[in-house]
């Protein structure tokens, strides 16, 4: 749609909950849009999510309709498995191009069967489940993943590898694998940018203290999330993931490389305060007999009903809250040995425990940088986008046109990040309206 | 090459084996330690109250005098590289400090001497690829273990000794003169230090754990660069013993103790009547002497 030389049509860089809710919202207010995500399928962290807070309701089944939604919107295409390559113009006419990356697999032709995937020999650690459980070298994120349609990973493909096997191609009943495809770039004219590229999280094996992630049972926080899903690698029990035992001591630490200016990133994370209740009263709802322990620094519960879901946790679920931080985790035989500090009593602690699980720090996506500079629009020290002006126009970047939504402008949970996606949406509805 | 030696109290006292051994090596590998014309105790602890200048003179006047003579200092004992190291790193970026320090000793040092730990010296200038061919007596089967304790590595920014979690600096010296290295987690933990003079109790709970956790991980002998940590993890092993039925003892050795061996120098000149925990048996035992 153009009028008067403004292409009325927006683009959303990213396809998480925040950039699926601007997608929607924009889509729902009579536009086209296109949805522009790096992985496979649509859904973001948040697919990676067992149960969220406060509510303990399921990721998935809160999710699923939201991707679903997307996927079969009229107004909305799908650009999975693609990144932007390149951004020129302005609002109104931004001209993108963007790389669909070869998947090997021809999407016209798939039905999303599914038999690729089970006859596939080759069986690797999953990114997914980071790390946890196996995945094939032809895959979609999930089996409700939306967009149906599975990706050959060459560096995992026997065929890619070794010039041999090529069991998806013989097992595919529409003839849809290609192992020649090449990547192609497309070119999209879009009036209004929205970015919402969301974070990653500062890996575990930044931090020497706790065994520089070569301590097996020391996990991070969307691990947890991987192992308490029943789509994960454990379905759902938790088990730890050394020797797939029901662990009956856990430590959880939060702040790790957050609120830390001299080591690692000086600002907080958000998040961690509440996933990590989430998580310890989740793992005592499985494991009754289970002790739960959390290092905190302060308790930052600052959302509707998240003190109560904080106090429910400390007082009806037994978790026994530590104030104080974790100077080293060791293994110890079967063990994993945390020292810690309780500085409210003043005394240390040393926990035998059988997993601990690290809230690290949500930093920004390792390429966003790069991102930034191709949109032409400023990011902090942290690499997270800066917007114009902090308190009075969070959405809007200095570039007219582009917007941003959800973690790539700071760290949120869902509902603030949901709540930014939609002041983003409103904002470029807003601007095409003008015109 | 020779290096200015700052040798310290300990290694004229407790710790003589621990010098004796260094300078018979250093020959050995072809370069001199040259001990310094004049010295004093290094005052054995940095101060941690920024405007305690006057702790700073002792090692400070070592500093100077040592300029005087040459432009490299090479220490032994891990407390006194501490603060022989950050006195110098003080003294070469605070001006103001660097100003009233030499107004006092009435001299004029700039902090532009180069310090250097032994297993620096080992590691940076000879290193470990060349010690390794230097061997003639390789300590294979023998699995030994570092213990760093912490004056080597803290304050990390200030000591850039090596990783600040996880230094493998020693270890690779243990694999050079052939030994197995064994990893074990508490490597860089505190054994108690002056703990064992208020508290005795303190410091052998904090050696009998490093020590457990390197027997545990299969550590036949334990080695040492720091007298403070040998008197803690050597000397109090009888304490530990008496405490702790369960408990095995296990010889620590001074690295360059263990640099003798490897070197072929007579096991009689090492100074092990000095070592706590005769090394003796396990090393005849592995034929080593």
């Amino acid at each position: 749609m153009k009028e008067n030389g403004f292409i009325k049509k927006a683009m959303v860089i990213g396809g998480g909950i925040a950039g699926i809710s601007a997608s929607i919202d924009i889509g729902n207010a009579g536009y086209e849009v296109i949805l522009v995500e790096r992985l496979p399928s649509v859904g973001g962290r948040m697919l990676q999510l067992s149960e969220t807070f406060p509510t303990l309701d399921c990721a998935q089944c809160t999710l699923t309709p939201k991707t679903v939604e997307t996927g079969q919107h009229p107004r909305i295409k799908l650009l999975t498995y693609s990144e932007v390559e390149s951004v020129e113009g302005k609002a109104g006419d931004f001209t993108v191009k963007v790389r669909r990356k070869a998947g090997y697999v021809d999407w016209e032709k798939c039905t999303g069967c599914g038999l690729c995937q089970q006859k596939c020999p080759s069986k690797n650690p999953s990114e997914f489940d980071r790390g946890m459980g196996m995945g094939k070298a032809i895959y979609t994120l999930s089996p409700q993943a939306v967009p149906n349609k599975p990706v050959i990973n060459p560096s995992h493909c026997r065929y890619f590898k070794e010039k041999k096997c090529r069991v998806c191609e013989k097992i595919c009943p529409v003839g849809a694998i290609d192992y020649e495809q090449k990547d192609r770039l497309v070119e999209e004219r879009v009036g209004a940018i929205v970015t919402a590229v969301g974070f990653d999280l500062l890996p575990i094996e930044t931090f020497g203290e706790y065994g520089y992630g070569a301590v097996p049972d020391v996990i991070d926080g969307l691990a947890f999330e991987r192992i308490n899903s029943a789509s994960g690698p454990t379905t759902g029990e938790i088990r730890r993931p050394s020797d797939g035992r029901i662990p009956k001591e856990v430590v959880f630490i939060q702040c790790t490389g957050s609120r830390d200016p001299d080591r690692y990133m000086p600002y907080c994370s958000r998040v961690c305060c509440m996933y990590t209740g989430k998580h310890a009263r989740l793992y005592k709802h499985k494991v009754h007999d289970g002790q739960a322990y959390i290092f905190y620094m302060d308790i930052r519960s600052t959302g509707k009903g998240y003190e109560e879901f904080i106090q429910q946790g400390m007082e009806e679920e037994g978790i026994l809250y530590l104030r104080g931080r974790v100077s080293r985790i060791f293994r110890d035989g079967d063990k994993v040995v945390v020292w810690g500090a309780d500085t409210l009593t003043g005394k240390k602690v040393e926990i035998s425990a059988d997993m601990v699980v690290l809230a690290t720090a949500l930093i920004p996506q390792r390429d966003a940088k790069e991102l930034a500079l191709k949109l032409g629009i400023p990011a902090d020290d942290d690499g997270f986008f800066t917007e114009v002006e902090r308190k009075l126009r969070p959405v809007e970047t200095r570039v007219e046109g582009i917007y941003l939504a959800g973690c790539v402008q700071g760290p949120k949970d869902i509902a603030d990040a949901v709540a930014h996606a939609n002041a983003s949406a409103s904002k470029v509805q807003a601007l095409f309206a003008q015109h | 090459m020779d290096y200015l030696y700052f040798p310290g109290c300990t290694l004229y006292t407790k710790a003589k084996n621990f010098d004796l051994t260094a300078r018979d090596c250093s020959r050995l590998l072809g370069f001199e330690l040259k001990e310094l014309k004049t010295w004093t105790c290094c005052g054995a602890t940095f101060p941690l109250a920024t405007d305690n200048i006057m702790a700073l003179l002792p090692p400070a006047r070592i500093l100077a005098n040592a300029r005087e003579e040459g432009t490299t200092l090479t220490t032994l004992c891990a407390v006194c590289f501490n603060v022989i190291k950050r006195t110098n790193r003080l003294i070469q970026r605070d001006g103001e400090k660097r100003d009233k320090i030499n107004n006092f000793m009435e001299k004029n040092y700039q902090g532009d001497l180069r310090i250097l730990h032994y297993l620096e010296i080992l590691k940076k200038e000879i290193g470990f690829s060349q010690l390794k061919e230097k061997v003639k007596k390789p300590l294979s089967g023998l699995k030994t273990a570092a213990y760093y304790g912490c004056m080597l590595l803290r304050p990390f920014d200030e000591m850039e000794f090596d990783d600040k979690e996880r230094p493998i600096l020693f270890e690779e010296f243990l694999e050079a003169v052939g030994s197995k290295a064994i990893d074990f987690p508490l490597k860089i933990e505190c054994c108690g230090c002056f703990q064992s003079i208020g508290a005795p109790e303190v410091a052998t709970e904090c050696a009998y754990k490093i020590l457990g956790s390197a027997i545990k991980s299969g550590a036949e002998l334990l080695v040492s660069t720091c007298p403070m940590c040998t008197f803690n993890i050597d000397h109090k092993q009888a304490d530990i013993k008496a405490k702790h039925l369960d408990f095995k003892e296990v010889p620590v050795l001074y690295f360059t103790q263990l640099l003798g061996i490897a070197m072929g120098l007579d096991y009689q000149k090492l100074g092990f009547e000095q070592n706590a925990v005769d090394p003796l048996p396990l090393l005849k035992e592995k034929g080593l002497v």
